[in-house]
């Protein structure tokens, strides 16, 4: 396969990933906002960029964060490059690009996206809900997902678009995480307050994981649980431990096809390994943050390896 | 006369480049007033790429250098053996029709002045025309090197009043087409003798057909036409479709460049 | 001015579409509008929305279809096949001259200002012949009709030229809509098409090339207006569709950046200028070709399709000397008439082209699109004076032919149905056999009286039948 076919493939999902992060990220924002802000801290909206780096591009542009500014910004403005908008005219850019390599299905997946979000962007502001927009995107970075999985040849294009969702994806729980514990909550006595298990659970809301969470963990929401489920638990779409062992199995695949291993299945090795060997008490002892920010940066360094490897066309 | 050439182009880029592709129209050939004794082009750390003789008769060779590299060497090392036929380019092998050489291209695009200029010359027949154009261009440009650059045309250079031998040699091709005498461009280096001028070593002219005779030099950077001191590396429309080299790097930010020539006679 | 219809002769229909009579006839008002409806969804829905021949213009624009289709007898075919063979191999016989000896040139048959000042002679490419010495691997021949036995060529195409996914996706829609008229008439199938094109780029590999070649298109990318061409066309041969990015040269050949690594590419289809292909031998600035592509190919390492410098055979003032190359190199007489064309640039027709400039058409030589054009006919006084002032200017840049009274072909229009005018574009194939797959794509000036078929001009599009013996 082309290199940049690859590429195209590969960044599709990471986008539709990203435009769908972005959704709920926006939804746990609304949700917390709703809380009484009586504590007298610093609006959440504001912690929820600086989370995600886009704080200082937005104030540019901005100013102010107050709400609707905030779903313009990470919904409709083109000029923020995560902005849903921006993530899915880019998907779909990158589909038409590679349209044979395509389902019909698939490729109507992310054309009618396209084309309902051109009709959205002309619809008058006052009618579009933040919870139907949110929807909206959720819905169809569902049926992208859905289209692919259940119309796509299982070729080495199968795997890069699944290569790109699975290191997105992985990215994002980190970073949603790491904004509920490092970033949301002002100060460490809040710990175990009731603000700290309402915020954990908005964010298990948002995830879509909060009934799966229950099942499968039960009574109180404590954040050594939801770490476990969001990081070790293989039974939980959005953990760690799932996005590495999908990256390990796609990788694996296209080792197997071209009969030969790159540097970026070493690399995606160690990154399962140290999620595998992570006991929560250790998590804790280092410090969430801590590992999550090293996720962080070793799944980069992932990203890195394979389009030096797969993506760049510079491999000999 | 032997002449031997040791001329050296060094490429250096800031940010090193993922790879560099040349093609050269570096290797002499062979005619009644030239005879490759020895010649050999190399490139450090380069491939060498696919190789043909085009429609002009120049030989032309590909070369790629794999990368990260900062630093390319082309190197030309040779002796020839040269005689002087009055700028007469006789028993040159090439399919192109002269006719084609009368097409513009941007460098040698006519303007008034060069039209005037052209007007000026006159001959009983091309060959005298030939030579009058060329004496023309002598006298209305100047040689005075660092006035003009690579990308200067010919119109330009004649507004100046001051050239080197790239701008001479784009003048007289554009006079010479402006009077419908197919004209072209030619590369090459030429051999500074102790009374010589002190011009650069890689030189340009310009090749005029003449019917009868064919293509026939003439460098009206010195007033005279090619004779034993001038080794003929190749043709084109302009000095860029001329050029001995021509590369690109992906990739390599702020290219340098530094060129050394050195042509000697060698003691036969 | 009486014009061939070719549908009816007086109130009798031509035996070709003799059965779409009842087709039309029986076919109730709102089911043509809801077929005429679900024609433009499915174009629209395979993304089909591009400028054909390069005219530019909106990228998501639709051309107009028309689902009323256009239809030759197997013996009319014939002798259009036969005569546009004929002018294919004549064309090529033409290119491999004139970057040879010039045979033709030296013959005084065709004048060698013509060829060698051309700006699109590649001197580059002189002394040398590609493989099976073809030049033009798809030759695109624009045929108008005036009357039963009448075609004449208006201008040959021997780049790329496109426009060949509407003659594909015409016939899938219609196929689909009305499959009970393929049923009733017998319709020869064009969508053999992709089989043969990558037939016969394999067949042009170099000599170089052992066993199976690898085929590539190469498209200056997704912005340009016939991306959606390129697609389909790699799609429908199985081939990748390739960016000058996705190539590099190392040695003596050329590759694609696979994620497997380099694969070497023996047969480029390239769908950009020759100005574009080689920044180390054409436009140095060029950021949609590939780097020493050039000395790869004249070494034999690759085969380009159409070859650089094909684009000389297709230039409008060399148009007229088409007739010309075929009793030359051919020894035949021409099947296919050329229009009569005056050129501007010679003093004797100059002359006769501005005493009669309302009753002419008048291009510019290097002009596409259907824009720089006079239609006499058609324009006020001013507008002929105004043209005339640019054309005693530069009178080598213009050529004139008599305004033809173009064929019609029934049409729906608002009104219902109603003549209107059309041309042909078949593609003919040209590599170790020469073919021609029994269709092509006809335009349709959609507005009444209009003799432009530019889509950029309001032209439209229909399905070309070829009936079954």
């Amino acid at each position: 396969m082309l290199s940049r076919t690859a590429d195209n493939l590969y960044w599709i999902a990471r986008y539709m990933e990203r435009a769908d992060t972005v959704a709920r990220l926006l939804e746990v924002g609304s949700r917390i906002s709703l809380l009484p802000s009586a504590q007298g801290y610093r609006s959440e909206w504001d912690s929820l960029l600086q989370a995600t780096g886009m704080a200082q591009s937005f104030a540019q542009k901005y100013g102010q964060t107050v709400q609707r500014n905030i779903e313009s910004f990470l919904f409709f403005d083109r000029d923020n490059p995560s902005s849903i908008a921006s993530c899915i005219t880019a998907a779909r850019e990158n589909g038409r690009i590679v349209r044979t390599a395509l389902t019909t299905q698939v490729w109507d997946a992310l054309n009618t996206a396209f084309q309902e979000l051109k009709q959205l962007e002309r619809a008058e502001r006052s009618t579009l809900e933040l919870s139907r927009l949110t929807e909206w995107t959720m819905r169809h970075a569902a049926m992208l997902r859905g289209a692919i999985d259940a119309t796509l040849l299982r070729d080495d294009g199968f795997n890069f678009l699944n290569i790109g969702y699975y290191l997105e994806r992985g990215d994002n729980t980190a970073r949603l995480m790491d904004v509920k514990y490092y970033v949301l909550l002002p100060r460490v006595d809040f710990v175990g307050s009731g603000l700290d298990n309402y915020q954990w659970t908005t964010l298990l809301r948002a995830m879509g994981a909060q009934r799966a969470f229950h099942w499968a963990y039960g009574g109180e929401v404590t954040a050594m649980k939801i770490a476990d489920f969001l990081i070790r638990n293989p039974q939980s779409p959005r953990s760690l431990a799932t996005c590495t062992a999908g990256l390990m199995n796609h990788l694996g695949r296209l080792a197997k096809a071209y009969g030969r291993e790159t540097a970026a299945q070493g690399v995606a090795r160690s990154l399962a390994a140290g999620i595998e060997s992570a006991t929560v008490e250790a998590i804790f002892d280092e410090g969430l943050h801590e590992f999550l920010t090293r996720y962080i940066a070793e799944a980069a360094h992932l990203a890195n390896a394979i389009h030096a490897s797969y993506l760049s066309g510079e491999m000999r | 006369m032997r002449l031997t050439v040791d001329h050296v182009t060094r490429y250096r880029y800031d940010a090193p480049a993922r790879s560099v592709v040349q093609s050269h129209r570096l290797m002499p050939s062979t005619f009644a007033g030239q005879k490759v004794i020895d010649w050999e082009v190399s490139v450090e750390g380069g491939t060498r790429g696919a190789r043909h003789r085009d429609g002009a008769g120049d030989l032309i060779q590909g070369w790629t250098v794999a990368g990260p590299v900062s630093d390319v060497t082309v190197r030309v090392r040779g002796s020839v053996d040269t005689e002087d036929l009055a700028g007469v380019l006789r028993g040159h092998r090439e399919t192109v029709a002269p006719d084609c050489y009368l097409r513009e291209t941007f460098p040698t695009r006519i303007d008034v002045a060069l039209a005037e200029l052209a007007a000026t010359a006159t001959g009983a027949d091309i060959l005298s025309l030939s030579h009058a154009l060329s004496a023309a261009v002598s006298d209305a440009i100047a040689y005075r090197p660092g006035v003009t650059h690579a990308h200067t045309t010919a119109a330009e250079a004649l507004a100046l009043g001051e050239g080197v031998c790239q701008d001479h040699a784009h003048a007289l091709v554009a006079c010479a087409r402006s009077r419908g005498i197919p004209a072209r461009y030619v590369s090459g280096y030429l051999f500074a003798d102790a009374e010589g001028q002190a011009h650069e070593a890689a030189h340009a002219w310009a090749e005029l057909f003449v019917p009868g005779l064919g293509w026939v030099g003439f460098d009206p950077a010195n007033r005279c036409c090619p004779d034993a001191r001038y080794i003929r590396l190749g043709s084109g429309f302009d000095a860029q479709d001329a050029a001995p080299i021509r590369g690109i790097a992906r990739g390599g930010a702020g290219e340098a460049m530094d060129v050394t020539v050195a042509i000697q006679q060698a003691a036969q | 001015m009486s014009q061939f219809n070719e549908m009816y002769e007086g109130t009798s229909v031509r035996p070709p579409y003799a059965r779409l009579k009842d087709w039309v006839a029986t076919m109730p008002e709102e089911l043509r509008s809801l077929k005429q409806a679900e024609a433009e969804a499915l174009f629209r829905r395979i993304g089909i929305t591009f400028a054909v021949y390069g005219e530019g213009g909106d990228p998501d624009r639709l051309i107009p279809f028309d689902m009323f289709p256009r239809v030759f007898s197997a013996s009319e075919w014939s002798r259009l096949e036969r005569g546009i063979k004929q002018r294919a191999r004549a064309l090529n016989a033409f290119l491999v001259d004139v970057y040879g000896r010039g045979e033709i040139i030296r013959a005084g048959r065709i004048p060698g200002r013509l060829v060698y000042q051309n700006e699109a002679y590649e001197k580059a490419v002189a002394g040398f012949v590609p493989p099976k010495g073809v030049y033009s691997h798809i030759v695109g021949v624009d045929i108008v009709r005036t009357g039963p036995d009448d075609f004449y060529v208006l201008e040959d195409n021997c780049r790329t030229p496109s426009g060949v996914s509407y003659m594909l996706e015409s016939r899938e829609i219609m196929m689909r809509m009305f499959p009970d008229l393929f049923r009733e008439n017998r319709i020869e199938p064009v969508d053999t098409y992709s089989e043969k094109l990558r037939r016969t780029l394999s067949s042009v590999a170099p000599a170089k090339c052992k066993g199976e070649p690898t085929v590539v298109i190469l498209t200056p990318g997704h912005f340009n207006s016939a991306y959606y061409e390129h697609s389909l066309l790699a799609d429908l041969m199985g081939v990748e569709l390739v960016e000058g990015q996705d190539l590099f040269v190392e040695g003596e050949y050329v590759y694609m950046r696979t994620t497997e690594g380099p694969q070497r590419v023996d047969v480029i289809y390239r769908r950009i200028d020759d100005a574009y292909l080689d920044p180390l031998c054409f436009r140095p600035d060029s950021m949609l070709g590939v780097p020493g592509l050039m000395d790869v190919y004249r070494s034999g390492g690759v085969s380009i399709c159409s070859a650089p410098g094909a684009g000389v055979a297709d230039d409008k003032a060399v148009y007229t000397y088409v007739p010309d190359m075929v009793r030359f190199y051919l020894g035949e007489e021409p099947i296919l008439q050329n229009v009569p064309t005056w050129q501007c640039g010679k003093t004797e027709d100059l002359k006769h082209v501005l005493a009669n400039l309302p009753d002419l058409v008048v291009k510019e030589v290097h002009g596409s699109g259907g824009y720089g054009m006079l239609v006499g006919p058609k324009c006020t006084r001013a507008e002929i004076e105004a043209f005339r002032a640019k054309i005693v200017e530069d009178p080598g840049n213009y050529i004139a032919q008599p305004t033809l009274a173009l064929s019609t072909v029934p049409t729906f229009v608002e009104e219902g149905i109603a003549p209107r005018h059309v041309d042909l574009r078949p593609y003919c194939l040209v590599g170790e056999r020469i073919e021609l797959v029994p269709g092509g794509l006809t335009r349709v000036a959609l507005k009444e009286g209009s003799l432009v078929v530019n889509s950029s001009q309001g032209g439209g599009v229909k399905d070309t039948w070829v009936l079954a013996e």
